[in-house]
């Protein structure tokens, strides 16, 4: 039950201090601490990122998702293939997918020239590969539960009984 | 011309926080904790149900009493979380908002001169509907040293012969004072002895935080049958604009309850009616995920009041903590004022409530984390103010 609730606050901020975890879940700075190392170690807890919008900066990105057909191996299932995809710096996620394709790969580049010449020259060559669809992303709305935009301001009178 | 006016309306004071809100509604920059409304919103699942309802063109009034299938969820949903069982057809009522269902039964039940005992602080608008019904309101004190729980002492002082009910408001706004089944248990020999009704306005129910979940008094032998059970969809379900609630009692009361509403509002509004029905079949998750996100801010704003110095009681329900600021040497209302000028932060004076709240204040924790440590920041900063 710890763990859980630990997990929802700590998905929504990363930055939160175990002083201040110990005070809104109502444990002792021991047992966050001791929970937070134990689900570092069994990787339930994988690290701790920072969510950015690119758009809003300078940097030139794009990323792209990409469906990716293949032929699985004997032995070896997707798992090889995935690896020798998942790999490539370039890639940022790779998923095993039911549905009408295999393999989805999420890749980040500077240009879509960029990732172009990557799905061309280093993906999609690969044998076991089948065919790819690039889809690049034009617009991020909400991102693992964050919304791009700014919400609406508190419209609530101010004081209300 | 004549004065039309109603001298008995003419004498009801407006809200006694009126004038401070005033101050805060002007003020730049103000950071308020004074709101007594969730800041979620209404999860998107209801809203994308009432839109569809829209589009459909189901826009013409419900029965009176409100959709069947919303009672029949109603009925489902108290079953399932406080094992109060209603008859769909006959013993609930879907009102326009938890205070609908209080005015109606004060207006059903109360006869010239009869008295309903009040609970203060609580709720502001107990005291103005038992006199615009024709009762007479009398206060009976909630203590900081009880945790505001409800004493039976202090209700078998005031019972007198013109007795006719008691307002349970629990869990309560503004103290965040809960009842448990303990709390309850020796209250109920006295209603029953004093033949009493009770109106057990229970909107804040699902926003209990104690180990136990919400007990509620008509759950007790021989309670069902003299208490009118209030409950609503403003809180839990953070829908507080769309102006639904319900009553739920025995079957005389809530037939007289029905028509006055039949006469006076018709039936609850239509849209929300059918996103309700959506919220109670498919939404205790989320109701749940708030309830845990209050929670946490409960914690976290009863650390930081503590921290501060200020004596407070652990509330475990509704989203109020309910401080003393009796250490300060300042009654409440200079207490808000001072804070409101100094550091820009509004918070409700506890004697806004009643009498009985004098000496504290109500602080609202329906703000993120975020919003609430900057005002608690301030708020600190002020009493180190006040301090040196």
């Amino acid at each position: 039950m710890i763990r859980e609730e630990l997990l929802e606050v700590l998905e929504k901020d990363s930055r939160i201090t175990v002083q201040e975890l110990s005070v809104i879940l109502g444990e002792s700075e021991e047992v966050i601490e001791s929970e937070m190392k134990e689900m570092e170690q069994e990787k339930i807890i994988c690290g701790y990122h920072t969510m950015i919008n690119w758009d809003k900066t300078n940097q030139e990105r794009v990323t792209a998702m990409i469906e990716v057909k293949v032929i699985p191996q004997r032995d070896e299932g997707f798992d090889k293939i995935a690896r020798r995809i998942y790999e490539f710096e370039e890639v940022s996620s790779v998923f095993l997918m039911s549905g009408p394709f295999d393999l989805m790969v999420i890749v980040e580049g500077k240009t879509m020239k960029e990732v172009a010449l990557f799905v061309r020259e280093r993906l999609a060559v690969l044998e076991p590969v089948n065919g790819t669809a690039t889809c690049f992303v034009l617009k991020k709305y909400k991102d693992n539960g964050i919304f791009m935009e700014p919400r609406k301001k508190d419209e609530r009178i101010p004081v209300s009984l | 011309m004549k004065n039309f006016l109603n001298p008995v309306v003419c004498d009801i004071k407006p809200s006694g926080i009126r004038r401070f809100f005033d101050i805060a509604a002007e003020m730049e920059d103000v950071i308020s904790l004074g709101v007594g409304e969730p800041d979620f919103d209404t999860p998107w699942s209801i809203r994308e149900t009432a839109i569809y309802t829209l589009e459909q063109g189901k826009t013409v009034y419900t029965a009176n009493a409100g959709l069947k299938e919303l009672r029949q969820e109603i009925s489902n949903y108290s079953i399932r979380k406080y094992q109060l069982v209603y008859d769909p057809l006959r013993e609930i009522l879907v009102t326009v908002g938890g205070s609908e269902a209080i005015d109606l039964c004060l207006r059903a039940i109360l006869c010239p001169g009869d008295e309903v005992l009040i609970p203060e602080p609580s709720y502001v608008s107990y005291i103005p509907c038992t006199i615009l019904a024709g009762g007479k309101p009398v206060g009976i004190p909630l203590r900081g040293e009880n945790d505001f729980k409800l004493k039976p002492e202090d209700i078998e002082k005031k019972i007198t012969p013109k007795t006719k009910a008691i307002v349970f408001p629990f869990p309560n706004n503004p103290t965040g004072s809960i009842m448990t089944k303990e709390d309850l248990l020796p209250l109920v020999d006295i209603i029953i002895k004093h033949d009493l009704l009770v109106i057990s306005d229970e909107i804040y129910a699902e926003l209990s935080y104690s180990e136990k979940p919400h007990v509620s008094i008509a759950s007790f032998p021989g309670m069902k049958e003299r208490t009118l059970v209030i409950n609503g969809f403003s809180k839990a379900f953070s829908m507080t604009g769309w102006r639904l609630g319900y009553a739920m009692g025995p079957e005389s009361l809530i037939r007289q309850m029905t028509k006055i509403h039949q006469f006076a509002i018709m039936c609850a509004p239509t849209t929300s009616q059918y996103a309700a029905v959506y919220a109670l079949k498919n939404c205790d998750d989320k109701v749940e995920s708030m309830r845990r996100e209050y929670n946490r801010r409960r914690r976290y704003v009863l650390s930081r009041i503590r921290g501060m110095g200020l004596d407070c009681f652990e509330p475990e329900g509704a989203f109020y903590v309910f401080p003393s600021i009796r250490s300060t040497g300042m009654s409440s209302d200079e207490f808000c004022s001072s804070l409101l000028y100094d550091q820009k932060v509004a918070v409700v004076p506890g004697d806004a409530f009643g009498e009985h709240g004098e000496g504290y204040v109500r602080i609202s924790y329906a703000y993120s984390l975020e919003e609430l440590k900057t005002a608690l920041d301030r708020m600190e900063k002020f009493l180190q103010g006040l301090r040196s």
